[in-house]
């Protein structure tokens, strides 16, 4: 068994979209994944995202490093295309796919091992410059593929299923991508599909480099007791600080809530994020403040989930360097090559 | 041969050198005194003078303070490549005082600054004594420590033209162009000029080189390498570079940032036609030009060996996965940091077979910045067109050093070739798509880029192995056959490629040479002079790999060939023999590696003593 089709079968009572496609058009091959892995509840995640955002599948390219999580693209989104690309190295290919094209909308899926691991320089340089993309690490704390080493987001004391005890201090990649600028920070759990889609959907909406650390269980090697990414544990340890909703134009805004209790974010393209807010003096829109509310929950041992931060006005790598508004990929022979004339000038200066 | 011990004597004891437009200039300095650009102000006059000149910089890896040379070539046959030997040395570093008075030719001429006495014991005998006393100048003339320095450069600028007979106007008329928008340097500058000449004039008669009009320079350009290779993607239709500064391919990205500049804004917004990321490092800047590539931008980077080494995973998914690629290598001296300011041969290997598993790569090799040019703007078109990386391989001598060569030339008419790329329309008509069939049989297959189509074209890409439909697949058939896929676009790339160039002897020989790159203008003048001699010898320049047939078929037709290569392990004769199955043993190495181009006293050296071995050999066979 190589690769499986996914038979296309269609349920009769499947809802189109705002395009007339169905949630099936948005799925990929079936997955090769272990069963009850929490990397295929993400890919169900981002099907839902972009079926409910009505994305065109084909204007949306997928990106991935190597690993577990780094598969999942041939899993979802079939009619987009995807690159399954190096090792940790993700961020990069993604950095100069948006740069070829700033029109289509770049997901990128890694792992904790490829991105705190070996690509954490990427990650952080990806971040960095503002590229527009939204990055989301599909954190289960373990190599999965290579049967259960440690990854460099394992808590130190946390148990392998081999029972070894984990000594080194782990990665904080929420914490990184606050300090590295990212204008869209938020954490989900795969097992809450309720507070994830609405996450991946305004960071899909979100122009400039989003981040979601979505923890996800591996059932094989990393869901007994003594790790600190299993699904009870994280059930046990979630403390979520908002509930979002994202409101398209399209949508009409209901105030159904308490004041105060609320907060609404619109962000560039129009997009209006509502969030319920559960500690009722959290600001996501204070990078700051997020960073401090981030420490004291990891002092207590507690996951922060939910969207962290967001800064609306955010600017993109293109904006950065100024690029032209026409996709790199689509310019013109003449508006790419200068005349034998101008050639003949810098001959001139030459002599 | 050092020969400080003998007496100090005023008058050469044998006849001082006597040359119009042909003899060897070397200015010895102190790395970050400002040299450089006075040093090729005296370079660029001569050039003014209608005189062909070669210019090299031989630096450290420094900033500040450890020894640094410029040679000039002057050389009215226009022979290019470093001869050997000086014959008027201008030693202004007491570091390296002793080895460059040594190194001076019998016969030749000493210009230093007289300011303090000569060392103990005086300097050799067999040469002419020009003293200027520069510093004393200076300091009478500049209270400021910097511009005493800054116009000491100046000043033996100034004497130098004086002695050799250089126009004043030419000389006078470079510091204008030089300092243009400065206009407040100009004139302190032509005073220094100035005054350098006035101290000379009682020496002019002492000095038997001498400069004289002549009209061989013609329509020439003078270039940096680096900077033509910009310039070719420039006119390639490069929009994504994504590199890290390594000397010496920093002026790459350098020089296109500065042409893009210039040529490539959106005229109603002033807007950018291009993206250029300083990266955090190499395998980054590989990632993003592959990402880009995928994506339907013409992207490059430009590196050097220890570039190349950190991008070969990137370079194999790129040969695997099919991504058009351009990497500019200009080599240094490896392994690891080796000499990073000297210019080597020595990334043909780690090139040609970058990466793990079975993999091969396009290399292009420019003869010098004209070339760079042609072929820098040719590789985007051999990237798209097999959707590959294209490696061209320039080299420390031809990327940081001006050489004089062929104007550029551009033909309006000329398309960017964006290969085999399936757009909307055929997608939209029914053309079936399958990312990897070799619908055409030459072993390219179609594209399509992401977004084209809302139902159609989209496949994924993934380094692992995929049947031709780009479907995940480890069945071992599907897999040889896509590798045997690859094999035969390499095929087709041998007729797409720049075949090579020959020259053929006099007389009909069983001799053959193989060259590439920067030793062409050694090459030349060895040949030429081999001529004078009655040494016949056909010659043949490599200009790319997948070498083309004409390549084993000049190997075919000669008993011995020499391979001249500028690194140790002869890797451009380890190419043929393993590309062509060609027996080694007669292909000669002839091997420079010390850092320094290539001289053609070098090249006659060795093929003349290998031409003398094999007729050795020869004896002692007929004689078995």
């Amino acid at each position: 068994m190589t690769f499986i089709a996914k038979p296309r079968l269609h349920h009769p009572m499947l809802k189109p979209n705002g395009l007339g496609f169905t949630r099936r058009d948005y799925e990929g091959k079936v997955s090769t994944l272990c069963a009850g892995c929490g990397h295929d509840s993400i890919s169900a995640a981002i099907i839902q995202a972009c079926y409910d955002l009505d994305l065109p599948p084909h204007r949306l390219a997928k990106m991935s490093g190597i690993g577990c999580s780094s598969k999942t693209p041939d899993y979802f989104l079939g009619a987009s295309h995807g690159f399954n690309s190096v090792h940790g190295r993700m961020p990069s290919v993604l950095t100069g796919a948006n740069l070829a094209n700033r029109d289509l909308i770049y997901l990128g899926v890694s792992g904790d091992g490829d991105s705190a691991s070996i690509g954490l320089g990427q990650f952080a340089h990806s971040i960095r410059r503002g590229v527009n993309m939204t990055y989301i690490v599909e954190n289960n704390g373990v190599y999965g593929l290579t049967k259960g080493q440690f990854s460099a987001t394992s808590d130190a004391g946390s148990k392998s299923k081999k029972g070894v005890i984990n000594s080194d201090q782990p990665i904080e990649l929420v914490a990184l991508a606050l300090q590295l600028g990212a204008t869209f920070v938020g954490r989900g759990f795969s097992g809450d599909k309720a507070q994830l889609v609405p996450l991946i959907k305004a960071a899909l909406l979100h122009r400039g480099a989003a981040f979601i650390d979505v923890l996800s269980p591996c059932v094989q090697f990393n869901n007994h007791a003594g790790s600190t990414k299993s699904f009870d544990y994280v059930r046990e340890h979630n403390a979520a600080v908002n509930r979002l909703d994202v409101i398209l134009d399209r949508d009409e805004i209901v105030v159904d809530y308490a004041p105060g209790s609320v907060e609404l974010v619109t962000q560039h393209d129009g997009s209006v994020l509502r969030l319920s807010k559960l500690p009722h003096d959290y600001d996501p829109t204070d990078r700051m403040a997020a960073s401090q509310r981030l420490q004291m929950h990891l002092a207590r041992d507690e996951i922060l989930t939910g969207l962290i931060y967001v800064d609306p006005e955010a600017e993109d790598l293109h904006h950065h360097l100024h690029t032209v508004d026409t996709p790199l990929n689509a310019l013109r022979d003449e508006d790419l090559i200068p005349a034998a004339a101008a050639l003949e000038k810098i001959n001139a200066t030459l002599r | 041969m050092q020969q400080l011990a003998k007496p100090f004597a005023p008058e050469a004891a044998i006849a001082p050198l006597a040359a119009i437009n042909d003899f060897v200039v070397k200015f010895a300095n102190v790395n970050g005194s400002g040299s450089a650009s006075a040093n090729g102000m005296f370079a660029k006059s001569i050039l003014r003078m209608g005189v062909p000149v070669a210019a090299r910089n031989i630096f450290p890896s420094n900033i500040q303070g450890l020894p640094t040379w410029y040679e000039v070539r002057v050389c009215e046959a226009g022979h290019l490549g470093r001869r050997g030997g000086v014959d008027l040395m201008v030693a202004m570093n007491p570091q390296t005082w002793a080895k460059d008075v040594a190194s001076i030719e019998p016969g030749g001429y000493l210009f230093y600054d007289s300011t303090k006495p000569l060392p103990h014991g005086g300097v050799r005998d067999d040469i002419t004594l020009l003293g200027v006393p520069l510093t004393a100048i200076c300091n009478a003339t500049y209270s400021d420590p910097r511009q005493r320095q800054l116009f000491k450069n100046i000043i033996y600028v100034g004497a130098l033209s004086a002695l050799l007979g250089i126009d004043p106007e030419v000389g006078d008329a470079l510091v204008a162009e030089q300092f243009k928008g400065k206009d407040r340097l100009i004139l302190p500058n032509l005073e220094a000029l100035a005054m350098g000449r006035e101290h000379a004039q009682d020496l002019i008669d002492k000095v038997a080189l001498k400069v004289r009009h002549a009209d061989k320079v013609g329509d020439r350009i003078y270039i940096e390498g680096n900077s033509a290779a910009a310039l070719g993607a420039l006119y390639g239709g490069a929009t994504v570079c994504a590199w890290y500064p390594i000397t010496p391919s920093t002026s790459v990205a350098e020089a296109f940032m500065e042409y893009c500049a210039d040529h490539r804004a959106e005229p109603s917004t002033g807007r950018a036609r291009y993206a250029i990321v300083q990266a955090e490092d190499e395998i980054a800047s590989i990632g993003i030009v592959v990402g880009a590539g995928w994506n339907g931008a013409r992207a490059f980077t430009c590196t050097s060996g220890p570039g190349i080494s950190l991008m070969q995973e990137f370079v194999g998914l790129s040969y695997f996965a099919e991504i058009p690629a351009v990497i500019f290598d200009v080599q240094r001296g490896g392994p690891s940091t080796g000499m990073p300011t000297r210019t080597q041969q020595s990334d043909i290997l780690s090139a040609a077979y970058a990466s793990h598993g079975d993999t091969k790569h396009v290399l292009l090799f420019p003869e010098d910045p004209t070339e760079c040019f042609e072929m820098g703007a040719m590789a985007f078109d051999l990237a798209d067109r097999l959707q590959t990386t294209i490696y061209v391989m320039l080299d420390l001598d031809i990327g940081m050093n001006e050489w004089l060569c062929r104007p550029f030339a551009w033909d309006d008419s000329r398309r960017l070739d964006r290969g085999k790329v399936m757009g909307h329309d055929a997608l939209e008509g029914g053309t079936p798509f399958g990312r990897y069939r070799d619908v055409d049989r030459d072993g390219i297959p179609y594209r399509t880029l992401p977004g084209v189509h809302p139902e159609r074209g989209a496949y994924f890409t993934r380094g692992t192995s995929r049947d031709p439909d780009a479907r995940y697949s480890e069945e071992g058939s599907v897999y040889v056959a896509n590798m045997e896929r690859l094999l035969a676009k390499f095929e087709t790339a041998k007729a797409l490629v720049p075949e090579p160039v020959t020259r053929t002897a006099k007389r009909s020989t069983p001799y053959g040479v193989i060259y590439f790159g920067s030793t062409t203008p050694a090459m030349n003048e060895a040949l030429h002079a081999l001529e004078d001699e009655a040494i016949h010898i056909d010659a043949l320049r490599v200009r790319a790999f997948p070498f083309n047939d004409e390549v084993f078929a000049f190997i075919a037709a000669h008993e011995t060939v020499f391979i001249v290569e500028q690194n140790r392990d002869a890797q451009l004769r380890t190419l043929i023999t393993t590309e062509g199955g060609v027996d080694p043993g007669k292909l000669v190495k002839v091997l420079n590696y010390d850092g320094s181009p290539i001289t053609a006293r070098f090249i006659i050296g060795e093929i003349k003593a290998g031409m003398a071995n094999a007729a050795d050999s020869g004896v002692r066979e007929a004689a078995q």
